[in-house]
């Protein structure tokens, strides 16, 4: 059976157990139709680049999955009228790589980094919020690193 | 930017003594994929792919980039990818 690899977005207002039922229920119907799972990663809470049926963020679930195309049909079918998936997409790749995704080890690394500055820094910093540093999701980054190039 | 300034307030009193007969001549620059540990093009990348688009979000043009004809479709194909999964964004800024 051919090899895929598929993410999807659910709703942000899921909770991570929530998300995590929700990769078991992918799993389940990739077993009733005959395919198998061999890797299920879960990249997290993320923001979103753009808003997706009004939502900032998003859970995104990954998959690698050894399935018949029509067990990715009955997938998908299924993920277009479940309420909590925003989107997916499933691309054929020739080999699965059974590896952490670039996203999991760019997480990780990211968490490491932030636990330091937890420990380092939190309860000395009393700078309080400015506006012409980026704050979080609330403002784009990209825009605000432009600004501070040009001035 | 502090050499560049006085670069141009230089130029107009002593002009090149060299004639250069090629004056648009470059080298030719080496893909970045080109090596043998290069990453692999792929969709999850974000990090890697971020760096063939502008700040505005478009795919830069291979001859600013200097990747292979074959590379710049793998590396549209992953942007697309990417940006259908809200990873990179369509339009930025």
């Amino acid at each position: 059976m051919p090899f895929y690899e598929h993410t999807l977005i659910a709703r942000p207002d899921l909770s991570a157990q929530q998300a995590q039922t929700l990769s078991e229920s992918i799993a389940q119907i990739i077993a009733d139709n005959g395919g198998s799972v061999s890797k299920v990663e879960y990249w997290g809470l993320r923001n979103l680049t753009y808003r997706i049926k009004k939502n900032r963020k998003g859970h995104y679930l990954h998959f690698n999955l050894d399935a018949a195309a029509a067990c990715i049909e009955e997938l998908e079918r299924q993920e277009r009228i479940h309420e909590d998936v925003l989107r997916y997409l499933t691309v054929r790749v020739e080999e699965l790589d059974p590896n952490p995704s670039q996203i999991m080890v760019a997480k990780s690394s990211r968490e490491e980094r932030g636990r330091r500055d937890d420990g380092y820094r939190r309860d000395r910093d009393d700078r309080g919020p400015r506006e012409d540093r980026p704050r979080g999701d609330r403002d784009e980054p990209r825009r605000e690193r432009r600004e501070e190039e040009v001035a | 930017m502090m050499d560049n300034d006085a670069g141009e307030r230089r130029r107009p009193a002593e002009p090149p003594a060299i004639t250069i007969r090629r004056p648009f001549f470059r080298r030719k620059k080496a893909s970045p994929f080109a090596h043998a540990d290069a990453p692999a093009i792929n969709y999850k990348d974000i990090k890697l792919l971020q760096r063939f688009i502008s700040e505005r979000g478009k795919i830069v043009p291979r001859r600013i980039t200097a990747v292979t004809a074959k590379e710049q479709r793998a590396l549209a194909q992953a942007i697309k990818r990417a940006r259908e999964l809200a990873l990179l964004p369509y339009v930025a800024g």
